[in-house]
């Protein structure tokens, strides 16, 4: 008889547990099982980046991981990006400069690009480019988004001189 | 996707006890890049989904004075972030830095690009060229193979029923070589090679003492241009021997004509990225002289 898994994870620095069916995606469980829709389902096969999450410090296509494999493991999504009530630097970039539009692909970005500043101060637009060649957006034509990421880098950075 | 039962075992014996489980269908799990799209679009099936990325020697990535030892399902992002490593082999760096993006290389193996035995597996043509082994573990033992002969038709592999890909071997490189591998795309990232060239060159001098040419998406399997590579050895480094090699790396390639381009227009990019696969290998055997 076909019977779920418990999994017992850390998201966003708290323990979770959940029962999923092996065949789940990490992306399925976190949207239908655990109710965190701020991770989004674009082409559910590893090429738009909308379900970016850091799985065990390394940003992946949470609809290529299966929910089974987050045992033990570290997760990080959308919803713990912003510090308390006050949005992360780059919230506010792509507020600031209209790098979204529907805002399906958001998401994705913000956690791909958090991942790429958190190890990298002042990354070139050339590195972001590549960086996040993993995450496709319909709407903005790239631009805004990228000059979002620079103009959070240089927030993050001012705020760490202070 | 269709039910299937998951199991993570701890060790190379009991992921082969599981993968030779009678009358099931098993499948190993590397960073599923390629198994669940297609357990997902029916493409494969399954229903046993064994993961191996709790195997110590499938996690090992090891440079010492034999060479460079990758387990089957070391991600990408491990291979290029090792400086040492990025260093002695800069033509595998090309190919693990080129698979997917970011996200794909947090999870894609090179174990994974050689099983799943597509045509395009863009990290093939490069080890192939290195001349690299793959070490097996199956129900009968261990055994090894040159990676040339383990993809067998499209999406076939030499993997005996039960048998585990543990790990990928790559000699020490000699002094005076040099790799690279290239790929032609539409785009820089994320897509499908139209042609790939892996090019690997031992220099004596101005003369090739070895060179190896494998390359991707021009027939059912990655594949050994050994003519070409052959044709060099012994001649002058120049254009007149890397236009040879590349005429013959143009006659060996079978390719078809699909939506990336036609059969003719991928024999004329055998060419062009041999020539250019060579050229760049060329210039890192010179560097490191
Ligand atoms: C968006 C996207 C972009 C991609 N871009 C590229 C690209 O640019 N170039 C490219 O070459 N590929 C690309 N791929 C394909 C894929 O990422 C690679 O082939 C990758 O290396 C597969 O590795 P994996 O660890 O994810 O394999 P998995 O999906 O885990 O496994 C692949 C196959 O190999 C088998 N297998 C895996 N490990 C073993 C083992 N140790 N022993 C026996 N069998 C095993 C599995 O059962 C399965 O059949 C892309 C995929 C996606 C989704
Ligand atoms: S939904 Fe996962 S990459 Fe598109
Ligand atoms: S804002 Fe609509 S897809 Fe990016």
């Amino acid at each position: 008889m076909p019977s779920q898994t418990h999994v017992t994870t850390t998201i966003n620095g708290e323990p979770v547990q959940f029962l999923c069916e092996p065949r789940q995606s990490l992306l399925e469980c976190l949207r239908d099982i655990l109710g965190m829709t701020g991770t989004k389902e674009g082409c559910n096969d590893g090429n738009c980046g909308a379900c970016t999450v850091v799985f065990d410090g390394r940003i992946v296509t949470s609809c290529l991981v299966l929910g089974v494999e987050a045992q033990g493991k570290e997760i990080s999504t959308i919803e713990g990006i912003a510090r308390g009530n006050r949005l992360h630097p780059l919230q506010q970039a792509f507020l600031e400069n209209a790098a979204l539009q529907c805002g399906i692909c958001t998401p994705g970005f913000i956690v791909a690009a958090k991942a790429l500043l958190d190890q990298e101060r002042e990354p070139s637009e050339e590195r972001i480019r590549f960086w996040l060649a993993n995450n496709l957006c319909r709407c903005t034509g790239y631009d805004k988004i990228v000059r979002a990421v620079e103009q959070a880098a240089a927030v993050s950075k001012q705020e760490a001189a202070r | 996707m269709k039910w299937f039962d998951y199991e993570c075992p701890r060790t190379v014996e009991a992921a082969v006890g599981l993968l030779s489980a009678p009358g099931r269908k098993v499948r190993a799990l590397a960073g599923g890049t390629d198994l669940l799209v297609q357990l997902r679009a029916g493409r494969r099936e399954a229903d046993l989904v064994v993961d191996i990325k709790e195997i110590r020697e499938l996690n090992e990535l090891r440079l010492d004075s034999t060479g460079l030892t990758i387990g089957a399902a070391v991600p990408c992002y491990r291979i290029y972030n090792d400086p040492a490593i990025a260093r002695a082999y800069p033509g595998l760096i090309d190919a693990v830095s080129l698979i997917g993006g970011t996200q794909i290389q947090g999870r894609a193996s090179l174990g994974g690009n050689l099983a799943n035995a597509a045509p395009s597996a863009d990290a093939v043509p490069v080890l192939i060229a290195l001349g690299a082994r793959c070490l097996m573990a199956g129900p009968a033992g261990a055994r090894s193979l040159a990676v040339e002969d383990f993809c067998v038709a499209p999406g076939r592999n030499a993997l005996a029923p039960g048998e585990l890909l543990v790990s990928i071997h790559i000699a020490a490189p000699a002094s005076g070589s040099g790799a690279a591998y290239l790929r032609f795309i539409p785009r820089n990232e994320m897509d499908i090679a139209v042609v790939g060239a892996g090019a690997s060159v031992v220099l004596d001098g101005n003369v090739f003492a070895e060179a190896r040419i494998a390359l991707a998406s021009v027939a059912p399997t990655p594949l050994f241009a050994a003519q070409a590579g052959d044709s060099l050895i012994g001649k002058p480094v120049g254009e007149a021997s890397i236009n040879a090699a590349a005429e013959i790396a143009k006659a060996a390639a079978k390719p078809i004509t699909d939506m990336r381009g036609t059969a003719e227009y991928r024999r004329h990019l055998c060419g062009v990225m041999t020539r250019r696969a060579l050229t760049r290998a060329i210039a890192r055997a010179k560097e490191t002289n």
